[in-house]
C-alpha cells in the first residue's frame, strides 16, 4: 500500500515538473537564442516573458483543432498522442538524486529503479520515430510526408552509432540501472579527479560522450539535424498540418525528448548527482552560494529598475527574495541529502540542454544525405572503435 | 492525395505522370510557394518529385505583379523615379540610378562631379545593404538562424545612413532627374566614416563564422552548378555570371557617374556554385566599402544639383526672390519638364546584375514607354537548371544563392 502512495505522489511530483520544465524550457530556449542573436527575446508577458509559456499555452489551448480532409483521422489523431506519451515514459528510469529517508519512508529521488533502465530509453527512443512518421504519412500533406519519411531514414542512421556510444560507459559500469550506474561513478581519483565515466580512470570516454550528444541531437530532431521539420525547406516539415493542442503536444514531445536524453547522458557520461569536487572541499557550498548571489543580484537589478518598467521594481525584489530562501533551504539539515545532490544533477542538465541551445544558434543544417552519410561513415566506425579499445581495456584490467 | 489539388497542378504543370519509374513507382508533384518559407517572397514552384530529387521544377512568376512599367507611362519624368524604388525593394538606389541615366542622356543635361560622387556612394551603399540581407536570408534558409539577424544589424547602420540623406529608410528616392534630391545632411561624413571603418571587420567575422564551418561548406560547395555558356545564353548576369568564371561587370566594361575614376577590384571564381557565388558577394562588399572611402575622400566641392532651370527645381531663396525662378518652379511642379523625343538605355551594375530602363520620349512630359530590364527576372530563368537532378535541399540553397527580388521580376 505504501509503495502504490509513494509511486502515485512521486509520479505526480515528476510529472507535473517535467511538464513545466518543458514549458519554461521554451522560454529558456527562446532567451537564450535571442541573446545569441542581438534580441531581448520575450519581454512583455510578465517580468521578462516570464509569464510567456503559460500565454502560449493558452492560446494553443483555446485555438481550433482543424483536421484537414482527406486525412487518416485515426492516426492522426494518434500521432501527436503516441509522440507525447513516448517522451514522458523515459523519464521515469531516471533517478535525480540518491536515496533518502523521509517521514521515516526510504524512497529515491525517480519514479521507479528498474534494473533495465537504458534499455528502456533506448526502446521508447526507437519508437518516437513512429510517432512522426505516423503523423506525416496521415496529415496528407506532401510536405508533412517527406518530413516523416526524413525522419524515419534519419533514425536508421543515428541509432546506431547512439547505441554503440552507451555500450562503452556500461562496459566501465557494468550495470543497466540508472541508479547503480550513478553510484558505480561516487568518489575521486588522486583526491579531485571526479570518477565519472567521461573521466574514467583506465579509458575515458569522451569520444562516446560526444557521439552520443551528436546522435541525441538527431534523435530529438534538433539543429544540424531538424531536418524532419526543415523550416526552409519543408514548411514545418512532419506538423505542417497540425495545430492546437495536437500541435502542442509534438512541441511538448520535442522538448521532453531534450530534458530526457539530457538526463540519460547528465547519468551515464557525467556522474548524475555526484559533485564536482568533494564536499571535504566544500562543494557543499556551491548551491547556496550561486542560488544566493542570483537572489542578490535580482534584488540589486530592482532598485536600479528602469523608469519605464515599472514593474520591475517589484518582481525582481520577490524573485529576489525567493532565491535568497531556496539558498537558506540547502542549510536545513534534513533536505541537504536531497537538495545537494538533486542540485548537481539539475546543472549538469542545464549546461547540457544549454548547449542544445547554444548549437542552435551556431549551425546550419546538414542536408539528410549528408547526415546519413556522417552517421554511417563517421559516427559508427568512430563509435565502434571506442567500443573496442574500451572492451579490450576493461577486459585486460578487470581481471 | 485530394482529386482539385491534383486538377489544379496538372492545369499548369504539363506533368509526366504517366510515365512509369521502374519498380513502379510514381513522380509526385509538388508545389513549392507561393507561400513558402524560403521563396523569398511570392514565388511558386512546380516540383515534380521522384522521392526527394527534383524532376522537373517550372517557376510561376506573377503573384506580386505591379504594373509599374504601365504606371509609369501615367506620371511624370520626375515621379516616375519614386516608382523604380519599389521594383527592387533592396537596391533603390540602383534602380533611381538606372532610371535617370538615360533620361538625362536624353535631355542632355551635365551633371556635377559632386552629385555622380554622391550617386557612386549611395549606390555601393545599397550594395552592401542588398548583399547582406541576401547573407543572412540565405543562411536562414540553409538553417543558420543567427546570421540573419547579425546582418540585420548592418543593414540597420545602412538604413539610417539611408534615413539621414534622404528622410526614408527603404524607399529613398534620393537619386532625381539632375543629380539627388537632397543636399547631404550636415555631420554625414562621421557616420559614413565610422560605418565604413567597422565594417570590413564585420564582414571578416562573417566569413570566420562560415567558411570555416563544414556544414556550410558541403552545403555549398559544388551545389547548384550551371555552367558559364548555359548561363550567358539565358541573360544571366551580375554575381551569378562572375561566379562562373566572367569577369563581367558594368562599372567596369561601360562606366557610368564616373565609376572609371574609382579603383576597385571585380571578384571572380570560376566554379559557379553556391559556394563561389558566395564568395564574389562577399568579396563585392568589401570592394564597395573601398568604393565607397575613395568617395569619402575624394568628394568634389560644388553643386549637387544640375544646372539646368528648366529641369532642376530651383532653390527656396531664388524661387522667393527670382521672378524667372518662380515661374520655372511653377512650371516644374504643375506640368513637369518635357524630354526631347528619342530613345535611351544605359545599363547599370545593381546587387544582382544588370538593370536597365528603356526609356522612350514622345516629347512630352510624361514618358512614352519605360520598358525595364531587370536582373532578377533575367537570373530567374537558370532555375530550372539549377534544379533538376538535385535534392530539395540543394535546391533551396540554390533558390537562395540567386538573390532575386519578385518585386523585380514581377514589376
Amino acid at each position: 500500500m505504501n509503495f502504490y502512495i509513494i509511486s502515485l505522489v512521486k509520479a505526480g511530483i515528476t510529472a507535473g515538473v517535467l511538464l513545466t520544465f518543458c514549458a519554461y524550457l521554451v522560454w529558456i530556449e527562446r532567451k537564450v537564442l535571442a541573446h545569441i542573436q542581438l534580441r531581448p527575446g520575450p519581454y512583455r508577458v510578465g517580468p521578462h516573458g516570464l509569464l510567456q509559456p503559460l500565454s502560449d499555452l493558452i492560446k494553443l489551448m483555446t485555438k481550433e483543432g482543424v483536421i484537414p480532409a482527406n486525412v487518416h483521422t485515426f492516426f492522426y489523431l494518434f500521432a501527436p498522442f503516441l509522440a507525447v506519451a513516448l517522451a514522458l515514459i523515459s523519464i521515469v528510469v531516471i533517478p535525480f538524486g540518491p536515496e533518502f529517508s523521509i517521514l521515516g519512508v526510504t524512497t529515491g529521488l525517480g519514479l521507479t529503479d528498474l534494473n533495465i533502465g537504458i534499455l528502456l530509453v533506448l526502446a521508447v527512443s526507437s519508437l518516437g520515430v513512429y510517432a512522426i512518421a505516423l503523423g506525416g504519412w496521415a496529415s496528407n500533406s506532401k510536405y508533412s510526408l517527406m518530413g516523416g519519411l526524413r525522419s524515419a531514414a534519419q533514425m536508421i542512421s543515428y541509432e546506431l552509432p547512439m547505441a554503440l556510444a552507451i555500450v562503452s560507459p556500461l562496459l566501465l559500469l557494468n550495470t543497466l540501472n540508472f541508479r547503480e550506474m550513478v553510484v558505480g561513478q561516487e568518489g575521486f581519483a588522486l583526491g579531485f579527479i571526479p570518477r565519472w565515466t567521461i573521466f574514467a580512470a583506465p579509458v575515458p570516454q569522451v569520444f562516446s560522450f560526444i557521439i552520443f550528444m551528436i546522435a541525441v541531437f538527431a534523435e530529438t530532431n534538433r539543429v544540424p539535424f531538424d531536418l524532419p521539420e526543415a523550416e526552409t525547406e519543408l514548411v514545418a516539415g512532419f506538423h505542417t498540418e497540425y495545430s492546437s493542442l495536437m500541435f502542442a503536444a509534438f512541441f511538448t514531445a520535442e522538448y521532453a525528448n531534450i530534458i530526457t536524453v539530457c538526463c540519460v547522458a547528465t547519468a551515464l557520461f557525467l556522474g548524475g548527482w555526484q559533485p564536482l569536487w568533494p564536499a571535504a572541499y566544500g562543494s557543499n557550498f556551491v548551491p547556496p552560494l550561486i542560488i544566493g548571489l542570483a537572489g542578490l543580484m535580482l534584488l540589486y537589478h530592482g532598485s536600479q529598475a528602469l523608469k519605464s518598467r515599472r514593474w520591475d521594481r517589484f518582481s525582481f525584489p520577490a524573485i529576489g527574495v525567493i532565491f535568497l530562501g531556496l539558498a537558506g533551504l540547502f542549510f536545513v539539515p534534513v533536505l541537504q541529502p536531497v537538495l545537494i545532490p538533486f542540485f548537481w544533477f539539475a546543472s549538469k542538465l542545464l549546461v547540457l540542454i544549454f548547449v542544445f541551445i547554444w548549437v542552435r544558434g551556431t549551425l546550419p543544417r546538414f542536408r539528410y544525405d549528408q547526415l546519413m552519410k556522417f552517421a554511417w561513415t563517421f559516427l559508427f566506425p568512430a563509435a565502434l572503435i571506442n567500443l573496442l579499445i574500451t572492451g579490450l581495456v576493461v577486459a585486460l584490467t578487470s581481471q | 492525395m485530394s482529386e482539385n489539388g491534383e486538377t489544379a497542378f496538372t492545369a499548369v504543370l504539363e506533368t509526366t505522370q504517366e510515365e512509369k519509374l521502374p519498380g513502379g513507382r510514381r513522380r509526385m508533384t509538388l508545389n513549392m510557394g507561393p507561400q513558402h518559407p524560403s521563396t523569398h517572397g511570392v514565388l511558386r514552384i512546380l516540383l515534380e518529385l521522384d522521392g526527394e530529387i527534383i524532376q522537373k521544377a517550372e517557376p510561376d512568376i506573377g503573384f506580386l505583379h505591379t504594373g509599374i512599367e504601365k504606371q509609369a507611362e501615367a506620371l511624370g519624368w520626375q515621379q516616375v523615379v519614386t516608382l523604380t524604388d519599389r521594383m527592387d525593394y533592396l537596391s533603390n538606389l540602383a534602380n533611381n540610378l538606372a532610371y535617370v541615366l538615360p533620361v538625362e542622356k536624353l535631355l542632355g543635361l551635365e551633371i556635377p562631379p559632386k552629385a555622380q560622387w554622391l550617386r557612386v556612394m549611395l549606390n555601393e551603399l545599397s550594395r552592401i545593404n542588398s548583399h547582406v540581407v541576401w547573407l543572412g536570408t540565405h543562411c536562414l534558409d540553409l538553417g543558420a538562424m543567427s546570421m540573419f539577424f547579425y546582418c540585420f544589424r548592418e543593414r540597420e547602420d545602412i538604413l539610417r545612413i539611408l534615413e539621414m540623406f534622404s528622410g526614408q529608410r527603404l524607399m529613398t528616392s534620393y537619386i532625381r532627374v539632375g543629380g539627388v534630391a537632397l543636399e547631404p545632411p550636415r555631420g554625414w561624413e562621421k557616420v559614413m566614416a565610422k560605418f565604413i571603418r567597422e565594417f570590413p571587420a564585420k564582414v571578416d567575422e562573417y566569413e570566420s563564422l562560415l567558411n570555416t564551418n563544414p556544414i556550410f561548406v558541403e552545403r555549398t560547395k559544388g551545389v547548384g552548378h550551371v555552367g558559364l555558356e548555359k548561363l550567358l545564353d539565358l541573360g544571366v548576369s551580375g554575381p551569378m555570371i562572375r561566379a562562373a568564371g566572367l569577369p563581367w561587370d558594368i562599372r567596369k566594361s561601360e562606366p557610368y557617374s564616373s565609376y572609371e575614376k574609382f579603383d576597385f577590384d571585380i571578384p571572380c571564381y570560376p566554379e559557379s556554385d553556391v559556394y563561389a557565388r558566395y564568395r564574389v558577394r562577399m568579396e563585392e562588399m568589401r570592394q564597395s566599402a573601398r568604393i565607397i572611402e575613395q568617395c569619402m575622400a575624394g568628394m568634389p566641392e560644388g553643386d549637387w544639383k544640375a544646372d539646368a532651370s528648366k529641369v532642376v527645381l530651383p532653390d527656396r531663396e531664388k524661387m522667393k526672390t527670382q521672378m524667372e525662378a518662380l515661374i520655372y518652379h511653377f512650371k516644374i511642379v504643375t506640368e513637369g519638364f518635357r524630354v526631347p523625343a528619342g530613345e535611351a538605355y544605359v545599363p547599370v551594375e545593381s546587387p544582382r546584375g544588370e538593370i536597365g530602363f528603356h526609356v522612350v520620349s514622345d516629347g512630352t512630359s510624361k514618358p512614352y514607354r519605360v520598358f525595364m530590364r531587370t536582373p532578377s527576372f533575367g537570373n530567374l530563368q537558370c532555375l530550372s537548371d539549377l534544379f533538376v537532378g538535385r535534392l530539395i535541399s540543394d535546391s533551396i540553397a540554390g533558390l537562395g544563392s540567386m538573390d532575386f527580388v519578385l518585386g523585380d521580376v514581377d514589376r
